[in-house]
């Protein structure tokens, strides 16, 4: 067998794209889309068009057989149909389980073309809506990948310990549906996850290739839905956090709402139940989206980015890294209001 | 105290490098054949016992050579040690010996 690394490639559209957000990062990571957004139009100059009318993709539902199919079908294609309208062809979404659920979606009409023409037929009952399928489907951290020689030229801050003048150390975690249901719509496969490696090392960080790198961070939909379940999905986590942690890794970025969300929280739950941190000198690993990383390189204020809403404090990163930051600005939302603190941990707020 | 509602489950991997493996070795040294076993399950389904419990004797002797010791004791005690599964091995292994002869080291080591 004759392995081309031309398969592991991806086509990524470089400019006019429709953005479509996710539902759950609003909540975990609140920051990272506006940064998202922010970076795109102001750093990068390109046109992307933040639409007020769509809606969530319903994948959670969908995967959590709630939503049935020809639903989560329609939902997609009126989607679409909002993209066709706004003049649009490059569909970007913001959630690897939307990008799942959008890639699946297109695979199921290409193999099965009478299911695309129900969907044209449903949504046009529904809605009286038309749609044409994306020229170019790209997951947000797909466009940051494509932009990321343009990125480290307008560098700020390396990914580079200040102290050391060393690399720093990077966990990445792509996550089970951004590459896993369909290797060929991610850069690098499922088996070679380059894309958030690649930005890593654009920005003068390494990353860690340790046992568990593929392993899933027991996200789910059913899996953590109901509480007496958790065990199985906190389980996975700690087993990533067990065999990165003895690579010393300065932190984790990951790719998918799910993934940043339990790999960060659930070290606090670990720090709880167990009494075990993962991260050196009493702290725990700090985790970031790749909004956050992007963000940070390119000097973006770590309290603008929406950092303090981590449960692993980021402040040892930022001390790395040089970032100059306000302690006292912490917890003070956009506004100058005081958003609140969390009870003090074991894993902690970080005071210097 | 938090209440979680749940609890972290334990994995279900066998790691090899954490696990004791003095007696699995002494084991293969007293009876090299079990290397031979292929895992087949014959063993397993010509045992009477196996018939009317979830005793498994290929479960057993897997997870012992492999240093997972927990629990074995206790399920060889369902054997009846009639030895038919000794006639149903491909590979000619003396399994009720072997049955013997894990019962005696585990009871060693639970002493
Ligand atoms: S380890 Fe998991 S992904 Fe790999 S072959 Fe087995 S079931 Fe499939
Ligand atoms: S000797 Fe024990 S394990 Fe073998 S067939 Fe008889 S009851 Fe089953
Ligand atoms: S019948 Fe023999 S070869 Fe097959 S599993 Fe049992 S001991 Fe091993």
């Amino acid at each position: 067998m004759k392995i081309s690394w031309k398969e592991y490639q991806k086509d990524i559209a470089d400019d006019h794209y429709y953005y479509a957000r996710s539902c759950i990062r609003q909540n975990f990571f609140p920051g990272s889309e506006a940064a998202f957004l922010h970076i795109l139009g102001n750093d990068l100059g390109r046109d992307i068009l933040d639409d007020a009318r769509h809606t969530s993709c319903t994948g959670i539902g969908y995967h959590s057989d709630i939503v049935p199919l020809d639903t989560i079908m329609t939902v997609v294609a009126r989607q679409f149909a909002l993209m066709t309208e706004a003049g649009y062809e490059n569909f970007v979404s913001s959630c690897i389980t939307s990008f799942g659920i959008y890639s699946e979606a297109l695979e199921m009409w290409h193999e099965f073309p009478e299911q695309e023409e129900k969907a044209h037929e449903y949504l046009y009952k529904a809605t009286g809506r038309e749609f044409k399928k994306p020229k170019n489907l790209a997951h947000t951290s797909d466009i940051i990948f494509h932009h990321r020689h343009q990125i480290a030229a307008q560098a700020k801050h390396k990914l580079i310990n200040v102290q050391t003048g060393e690399p720093l150390k990077v966990v990445d975690h792509i996550g089970c549906h951004y590459a896993k249901i369909f290797p060929k719509v991610g850069v690098g496969g499922s088996e070679f996850p380059y894309v958030l490696s690649g930005m890593v090392e654009a920005w003068g960080g390494e990353c860690i290739d340790y046992p568990e790198r593929r392993h899933c961070c027991g996200f789910g939909f059913r899996n953590y839905l109901v509480q007496a379940n958790r065990g199985c999905p906190v389980a996975n986590s700690k087993k990533k956090l067990e065999s990165m942690a003895p690579y010393k890794p300065d932190f984790i970025v990951a790719n998918c709402p799910g993934c940043t969300m339990f790999l960060d929280r659930w070290q606090y739950a670990i720090s709880e139940m167990e009494g075990t941190l993962y991260g050196q000198d009493g702290h725990g690993i700090p985790v970031l989206t790749y909004e956050e990383m992007a963000g940070l390189v390119l000097g973006y204020d770590p309290w603008d980015l929406g950092m303090q809403l981590h449960q692993v404090a980021v402040e040892p990163l930022l001390d790395k890294m040089g970032i100059e930051y306000d302690p006292g600005a912490k917890y003070l939302g956009k506004n100058g209001k005081f958003i609140g603190k969390p009870e003090d941990s074991l894993i902690g707020c970080y005071t210097k | 105290m938090t209440s979680w509602g749940y609890s972290i489950s334990r994995p279900r991997s066998i790691d090899i490098d954490r696990n004791d493996m003095s007696y699995s070795k002494e084991l293969l040294r007293e009876y090299p054949e079990l290397q031979t076993c292929i895992a087949c399950g014959n063993c397993t389904a010509a045992c009477t016992a196996a018939n009317f419990t979830s005793f498994s004797l290929r479960k057993v002797h897997t997870l012992v050579r492999r240093g997972e010791y927990q629990g074995m004791a206790e399920e060889l005690e369902k054997c009846m040690l009639c030895g038919k599964c000794r006639l149903a091995c491909p590979r000619g292994i003396n399994t009720r010996q072997i049955v013997l002869t894990i019962k005696k080291h585990l009871a060693n080591r639970s002493r």
